[in-house]
């Protein structure tokens, strides 16, 4: 089955101002979108907002998961709902281990019990052993099992771990914030070919970037600019190649 | 956002039993019931003037004018002795019924099977069980309450007894010194390691009754001993007081740790001085984990009297409503090329107050010493409240003294992060605190984690708002 994600009309605003103005976007979970901008432009906004960051406060419009509005749920129930952000800059979790996270987030979005007196049922050494391997996927070592999320990670390997995360929860959509930020050319390889490898056309995936240098090996199907808040121009992953060549100012100059 | 109210499941330990006391003195305290005391447990003459001298320092003593609200206090409302039984059982069948369930609630002899080398129950001012593993006691090892070490090791007793938290060494001390009863007595001899810990368990079970458990740990040379405590009471309307006295003697390259797992109900005060001499490459931790009790005043020091010494001492706290952790840390750098860590970690909530307290001395001569003091406080709502005194005292030029601290509060970022992978608030809130506490939590035995993972997992009682 495929499932989409809408956004109608959507307006956002942090500490009064007005960041995101009438975004649409329809997006289905076995389609590649990207979004690019410079910075400024709202990408992150975009993507905090729809997760329901209590920072980004929306004004107008609405968020919708086959046709239902997810905009009056919480955080985590919007993750229930097949939501999932790789944020920019991953926080660091002090004393919480991957495997501590990981396990946390399954039990809430795939073994949570029926009844409040039964106790969940999670199957721990499967959860490690695909931990493994989905950490071997993006170049990590299993090491990272054990280690606190992000303490100490370098900048490639918090989006590493993200793209980890992602693959063991296996979401609709995928909100990939500068996943390619923080990583060389090699470590952006890897990482988009893990990405492809554990999406297979069935995670929706939202990429959001400054350079088109991801997209060459993520071919999207379609590009979306976002300048000063508003879309302002959306095509085929021939957008992304103009863009690198003209320029951000151009199309500002062009809108 | 979700409003969500944070509390400790404390029913576990919240029962109290009916008990017909062998001996229960009347309220109050005076040279008579100091005496009194002395002559029911037949002790030496020595060790009855100790008490009478120590109950004249009491009396004289002002109460502390620092740390926790000691205002309230009334000395004469207090019960200083209650005896439950006079037996002292080496198995559990020689303890008695209401005995045994309360500390089978409890998990104690279960334990016991299956991870400890010893155990001491302590039921108001009595030991009521102890025992150590067979092998243990060949290679010399002693582990009695102090009361029978008293009387079967009355030697070793008098010479150590005392010299490290000497009665005028505070006000709480000297009250400790005047009516003392049970606590640990541990002996280890030279060269000799105790693998498994050995654990005392001290339960109050009475209203307004005085706990005043005296522990004396004797390392020798080379010797290895890891102590671990744990308290709990049940909840009455009014207070009770546990005011113990630990003293460590640790020999030369001897290693002892001393963990504590605090839970006292929330009308205990809880004023307790523990205090260790290492010498010559001798290493002494403190493990001390402040959970419970109405008010806590505790600072384990470390006297590093010896060449290359160390000391650590790990201490967590958390105040709940209507609690003050007033907790810490002494290292008195007494020789050269000693060193020290300390390591507090606090969390404050509902109107609750930690307050770090600290000393690091490094005296004349004591040259090429180290010492690093790392605080964090994690404030979980606007009413809490925290406050850090570090002192330093460093008297020697080439000394290195770090000391570092910070104040937190959850920020919605981290709770954003949590949340955005299904996880529930109130869920991302407990993982966020036993992450914070996750540093002392590895460093206890596994059935020990197990059971402060347990202890601080926080329920949700608040409505969505």
């Amino acid at each position: 089955m495929v499932d989409v994600l809408t956004i109608e009309h959507l307006h956002v605003e942090v500490e009064g101002k007005e960041v995101l103005k009438d975004i649409n976007l329809e997006v289905k979970s076995n389609e590649i979108h990207a979004i690019m901008g410079p910075n400024g432009a709202g990408k992150t906004s975009l993507a905090l907002a729809i997760m329901g960051h209590p920072r980004y406060k929306i004004t107008k419009g609405d968020v919708k998961i086959n046709g239902e509005s997810i905009l009056g749920l919480p955080t985590d129930k919007r993750a229930q709902k097949g939501l999932f952000i790789s944020l920019q800059y991953p926080i660091g979790l002090q004393g919480i281990t991957l495997f501590t996270l990981i396990k946390a987030s399954l039990t809430a979005l795939k073994y949570a019990p029926k009844s409040p007196n039964e106790k969940p049922n999670i199957p721990l050494a499967q959860i490690r052993k695909e931990l493994e391997i989905n950490l071997k996927k993006v170049g990590l070592d299993e090491t990272f099992i054990n280690r606190y999320v992000n303490e100490g990670f370098s900048g490639g390997e918090k989006k590493k771990s993200e793209i980890v995360q992602m693959a063991m929860i296996k979401p609709k959509f995928a909100v990939l914030d500068e996943t390619d930020s923080g990583l060389d050319i090699d470590g952006i390889k890897i990482v988009s070919n893990a990405i492809l490898n554990i999406s297979r056309r069935e995670i929706g995936l939202i990429l959001i970037t400054h350079y088109n240098r991801i997209l060459q090996f993520i071919k999207p199907d379609y590009v979306h600019v976002l300048l000063d808040g508003r879309i302002v121009e959306t095509g085929g992953p021939e957008l992304a190649d103009l863009l690198e060549q003209k320029g951000y100012d151009w199309f500002k100059k062009e809108v | 956002m979700t409003k969500v109210e944070l509390s400790f499941d404390y029913s576990k330990y919240n029962f109290r039993d009916y008990v017909e006391y062998e001996v229960k003195f009347p309220k109050g305290l005076t040279e008579e019931i100091v005496r009194e005391i002395s002559r029911i447990k037949d002790e030496p003459t020595w060790m009855e003037e100790f008490r009478v001298k120590a109950y004249r320092i009491f009396m004289e003593k002002p109460m502390p004018a620092w740390g926790v609200d000691l205002s309230s206090i009334n000395f004469d409302e207090f019960c200083y002795y209650a005896r439950p039984t006079s037996k002292k059982g080496r198995s559990w069948e020689e303890v008695p019924e209401y005995i045994k369930r309360t500390f089978e609630a409890l998990g104690i002899p279960e334990a016991e099977r299956k991870f400890l080398a010893g155990v001491g129950a302590q039921y108001e001012s009595e030991v009521v069980y102890h025992n150590i593993r067979k092998e243990l006691e060949k290679l010399g090892v002693v582990f009695l309450d102090t009361d029978t070490a008293l009387k079967e090791y009355p030697e070793i007793f008098k010479k150590y007894f005392g010299t490290v938290v000497p009665p005028n060494d505070n006000k709480f001390a000297a009250l400790n010194s005047a009516v003392w009863s049970g606590g640990s007595f541990i002996y280890v001899p030279e060269g000799v390691k105790v693998d498994l810990p050995l654990q005392a368990y001290f339960r109050i079970n009475a209203q307004n009754m005085g706990q005043f458990e005296r522990t004396l740990i004797i390392a020798e040379p080379y010797s290895e001993v890891h102590y671990i405590e744990g308290c709990t009471a049940p909840i009455y309307a009014s207070n009770s007081l546990h005011s113990a006295v630990v003293e460590i003697i640790a020999k030369k390259g001897a290693k002892v740790r001393y963990t504590t797992i605090q839970n006292w109900s929330i009308d205990v005060y809880n004023l307790v001085t523990k205090r260790a001499h290492a010498y010559e490459e001798a290493t002494v931790e403190w493990v001390d984990a402040n959970i419970g009790s109405k008010a806590t005043m505790k600072y384990p020091s470390v006297y590093l009297l010896g060449k290359y010494a160390r000391g650590e001492v790990l201490s967590v706290a958390f105040a709940g409503r209507g609690q003050h952790q007033d907790t810490g840390a002494k290292m008195f750098h007494l020789a050269p090329y000693t060193s020290s860590r300390i390591t507090a970690k606090s969390v404050s909530k509902d109107g609750g107050r930690t307050t770090y307290r600290g000393l690091v001395h490094v005296a004349k001569g004591a040259r090429g010493v180290k010492s690093s003091v790392r605080c964090d406080a994690l404030l979980l709502d606007e009413k809490s409240k925290t406050d850090t005194y570090p002192y330093n005292e460093i008297l020697e030029d080439d000394a290195t003294v770090t000391h570092e601290a910070t104040v937190g509060k959850i920020s919605d970022d981290q709770l954003f992060y949590l949340m955005s992978r299904g996880i529930s608030e109130t869920e991302a809130l407990n993982m966020i605190v036993l992450g914070f506490f996750e540093p002392f939590i590895k460093e206890l035995p596994m059935e020990y984690a197990v059971e402060m993972n347990r202890l601080l997992r926080l329920e949700m009682t608040g409505a969505v708002g």
